[in-house]
């Protein structure tokens, strides 16, 4: 046999790379290319239907450690229950919407699959060990991305300030001017801030020292 | 003398029974008079003011009023979400009334580097304001000094 040509000690791989690499007498051209294309409309919309059934809300909350912590503070918040009913629900602000950014984020998801058998946050207690770290991995990226899940569904661009409150108003025209990014000042908008001493110490209690000085704008 | 006590009491009791007193007026429970199986009526939810001015004193040493809404806010150990505006840190960024000194003296009169814990918890004296109509007449007019006629 003359594709066999190499492979005498019959080696299984070697055997199978010969196969796929001679041309096949028994089918037509037209027959394999059809099974091909149906195959691949299959194959294809296996792998979608299958990462987008773990982009629901359900899937993230189908492990106890996503559902007894963060999604409980979440329904808190205006994402969750507001007066219109739209919703952002957690693959909207943690999975990116676009494809390659998608595939990458549910690649790194392996990690946390890894962390979920190790169990490195199955108690509350480790889960709030673990907060600020985990707070901060998130932080980073919507920092490096520029926010740009938030930026899904708000769009400077098609942001009017004068619908705002007068607080909202300043802060988002000096935010824009400064080229400031959303999680910059929005922390905690859907779950509860972890401990922020070493974030703004400013805003947590109970460091012994010496008070602020009393300055000229003292009032 | 309890024997006594006994026999008073079975005797009002007995009249009670007799006689029941017939002027006293209905009794109203808190929730109306529903039935123990009608769901109570709930009140209205408060429309607190979204955001404005500071609001003016009405005596001295009040506690300012919040002139903004505060849902959501999120004041426990972890953070004090009030303190990353009105903070000393944060208050000129942001515009902000800034936090009152005498908030970093602690009950032994001593001054801590930050909020002291028994004025941390902001709204236990400052509240937001809603448009609601007051329980009992008030005719309560702050002193001329703070802008009283």
């Amino acid at each position: 046999m003359n594709e066999r040509k190499g492979c005498e000690s019959g080696g299984v791989l070697c055997r199978l790379w010969h196969a796929l690499r001679s041309p096949d007498p028994r089918h037509t051209l037209g027959g394999i290319l059809g099974v091909g294309f149906i195959a691949g409309i299959i194959f294809w919309g296996g792998f979608n239907t299958a990462m987008e059934a773990t982009n629901t809300e359900v899937f993230c909350i189908s492990c106890h450690e996503m559902r007894d912590n963060v999604y409980q503070e979440y329904r808190n918040t205006i994402h969750y229950a507001n007066r219109t009913g739209v919703r952002a629900t957690c693959p909207d602000c943690h999975v990116p919407k676009d494809w390659v950014h998608k595939v990458v984020r549910k690649i790194k998801a392996s990690n946390e699959l890894l962390h979920k058998i190790m169990g490195s946050i199955d108690t509350r207690e480790k889960f709030e060990a673990k907060r600020l770290e985990l707070a901060r991995h998130v932080w980073k990226t919507m920092k490096e991305t520029d926010s740009r899940e938030c930026r899904n569904c708000h769009n400077y661009d098609y942001m009017d300030f004068t619908y705002q409150g007068r607080r909202a108003v300043k802060q988002h025209s000096e935010g824009l001017t400064q080229g400031k990014t959303c999680i910059d000042c929005h922390k905690g908008i859907a779950h509860e801030l972890p401990a922020m001493a070493d974030v703004d110490p400013a805003a947590v209690t109970g460091l012994a020292g010496k008070a602020p000085r009393v300055g000229s704008n003292e009032k | 003398m309890r024997v006594k006590m006994l026999v008073t009491s079975l005797a009002l009791l007995a009249a009670g029974v007799a006689e029941p007193v017939m002027s006293a007026p209905p009794v109203t429970s808190l929730r109306g008079m529903l039935d123990i199986d009608a769901p109570a009526k709930v009140p209205e939810l408060k429309r607190y003011q979204k955001d404005g001015e500071p609001i003016e004193r009405n005596y001295v040493d009040q506690p300012p009023l919040i002139p903004h809404r505060i849902d959501g806010y999120q004041i426990d150990l972890k953070f004090n979400k009030c303190m990353s505006c009105h903070s000393w840190k944060h208050y000129k960024q942001y515009g902000a009334t800034k936090i009152s000194r005498t908030h970093f003296i602690d009950r032994n009169g001593k001054e801590l580097a930050n909020v002291a814990p028994r004025r941390y918890f902001c709204t236990q004296c400052h509240v937001p304001q809603a448009d609601a109509k007051p329980l009992v007449e008030n005719t309560f007019k702050p002193v001329e000094a703070l802008g009283g006629e």
